[in-house]
Formats: structure tokens, sequence, C-alpha cells
């Protein structure tokens, strides 16, 4: 039973990483990926690690996919066209790509020889001995005994990255310039008062601000031409807080 | 099946994944090319955890994950950057990374 298992798991994760890498619609390739994790998380299950596969299940086939496919559906992923995924542009991008596939395909020979060729008994045993239990080998009590004593470092390393990593994706996504003034804005709150200029905030991300005001200032703008080129009509209203960038 | 068996597979998926972000064009499938060699590296972390009977390969499979949200919240904001500058989301004619 488990010797059906893994070969479905494996044959799924090996199916699925084929897909991201040859499939041209990124849509497809993030679906492909997330078939991939679900076989990973099965080959997780079989090697006893329980709470890696529910979290791999949970956070990365979860939380981490919905984000790319936010991401594509937002930059609305441009297909690769046919052909151009060995082909390239010019002789030396094809010539380039071919020496990449060529260079995966050394690597692959490399790491078998590297992990079956080895002199560790151990690899071509079924593992250390298992007992079943609350506290066995993988369980979540044992994660996170293990976790809040003999890596504890590694655990508060782990949050203070997570932490940076929070920080730098809203500086990344933050609107740079554009903010309305608050002379047009309806709504005073007191974060503006502590709030330097030209920071962006949520609301003007999702377009809070009431189209009447970006439609007066879009006029007197236009009559004072003091912008080089005016927005074509039809615009989202976020669109006319994008100049400037 | 022995330890050997998940062994070339996470090899199979680390070299996949390797070629992928050395032929693909589009920075998001560079970035989903990435998540195959973290992933690849994963299982065979959990591979040789389960081959000791020791935790501390698990320990780094979930510190992997944490780099990997990393990795996926600061790289899909700079391309969600780049795609707001309306430059072009390809990563043969984005050759430098500056203003």
């Amino acid at each position: 039973m488990s010797t059906l298992l893994f070969f479905i798991a494996g044959i799924g994760a090996i199916a699925g990483a084929v897909g991201v890498v040859v499939l041209r619609d990124p849509f497809y390739a993030v679906l492909a990926l997330v078939a991939h994790l679900l076989s990973l998380s099965l080959l997780f299950l079989l090697l006893r690690s329980e709470f890696v596969a529910a979290v791999q299940v949970v956070v990365y086939a979860g939380a981490v996919m919905v984000l790319y496919v936010f991401v594509v559906a937002y930059v609305g992923g441009r297909e690769e066209p046919v052909g151009e995924l060995l082909r390239g542009r010019t002789p030396a991008g094809a010539t380039l790509r071919l020496g990449a596939a060529v260079l995966g395909g050394a690597l692959l020979i490399e790491l078998l020889i590297a992990l079956l060729g080895t002199g560790l008994k151990a690899v071509s045993g079924y593992g250390a001995s298992y007992t079943p239990g609350p506290h066995a080998f993988g369980t979540p009590a044992y994660i996170g005994w293990l976790l809040l004593s003999k890596f504890l470092l590694v655990f508060e390393a782990a949050s203070f990255l997570l932490l940076v990593a929070a920080v730098g994706g809203v500086v990344l996504a933050r609107r740079r310039a554009g903010l309305d003034d608050e002379s047009s804005r309806e709504v005073l709150t007191p974060l503006d008062l502590i709030r330097p200029k030209r920071t962006g905030t949520m609301v003007e991300g999702v377009g809070g601000i009431s189209y009447a005001h970006v439609l007066a200032r879009e006029e007197s703008e236009s009559e004072h031409e003091s912008e080089p080129e005016s927005e074509p009509p039809g615009e989202p209203v976020g669109a006319a807080t994008e100049e400037g960038w | 099946m022995t330890i050997g068996w998940y062994l070339a597979i996470s090899a199979i998926v680390f070299a996949l994944g390797a070629a992928g972000v050395m032929v693909r064009r589009n920075p998001l499938v560079v970035l989903l090319c990435l998540e195959l060699m973290l992933n690849g590296a994963n299982l065979s972390l959990i591979a040789f955890s389960r081959m000791w009977g020791n935790g501390a390969g698990q320990i780094f499979a979930i510190v992997v994950m944490t780099v990997a949200a990393c990795e996926v919240c600061i790289g899909l904001g700079m391309i969600v950057a780049i795609y707001r500058r309306r430059l072009p989301i390809d990563v043969d004619e984005l050759r430098e990374l500056q203003g």
C-alpha cells in the first residue's frame, strides 16, 4: 500500500514539476505547482512527518499559492510564444537556453550520483525505527518541543525574517506619489497628522478617493496645462493617481 | 520504499527547477521554479530526517518554508512594482534593476 502511494505521489510530484517548467500560461504553471506541492505533502506523510505535511498543505499550497494566483491575475501573466522556451529571440539567446537545459540535465546526473552513489548504507534502508504515539517522531508535539527547546534561536530568527519580509513587502507595494492633498479629502483621520506627505495609503491603493474629486482635479489640471500628457478617458479611478512615478 | 527513492525524486525535482530558472523568461515562472528547487531540497531534508530518526531535518524544512514565504513576498512585490511602472515583465529585457 505504501509502495503504491509512493509511486502515485512521486509521479504526481515529478509531473507537477514538469508542468511548472513547460506550461506556457503562468496561471496553469501555478496550478501545476499546487498539484506538485500536494503530492509532495503525501510523500512527507509517507516519511512520517505529519506536521510538516500539514504545514505544506496549509501554508504552501494554500496561502503562498493564493498570493501567486492573485499576482498572476493582476499582472495578467503574458504567455510566452510557442517554441521560444528553447529558441529565444537571438541566436545567442538560443544557444544560452539550450546550454541551460543541458546544464540542468548535468545537474540531475550529478545529484543522482551524489545521492545514490553515496557510501551511506542507510540510504538503501527504510529509516530509523518508529514507534507510534502522541509524542512520536514528526508529530506536532515533537516539532513544538524541538522548536521551543533545542531550536529556539532558529525559531526567533525565522520570526524576525518574516517581520522583515512583511515590512519589505509593504514598502515595495505602496504607492509612492500622487497622494491627494488634505483639502480635497472628505474625511480626515488622525493618521493624517502623523503621516508624511506623499506616502501612499491603502485607501488610495484600492481607489477609495471619491471620483468627483478626481474629476475636478483632472479638469483643473487640464486647464492649467500642468501635465504634459493627459490621461486617456476610461482609465480606472486609481490610474489618476499614478502619474509622477 | 527505501530512502534512496525519495532522494531520487528530490534530485529530479531540484534539477527540473534549476533548468526552469535558467530557461523561462517570465519572472513569475522563474519564482515558481525557485519554489521547485526549495521543495526538492525540503524533500531530501525530510528523507534524511526519517533516515536518522532525528527531528532537526524537519525543523530545517520548516525554516526553508519560512524563507520561501519571505522570498515570495518580496519577489511578487517587486513584480507588481515593475508592472505598475509599465516595464516589460521579461527577464531578458529587465537587464538592470535600477530606477
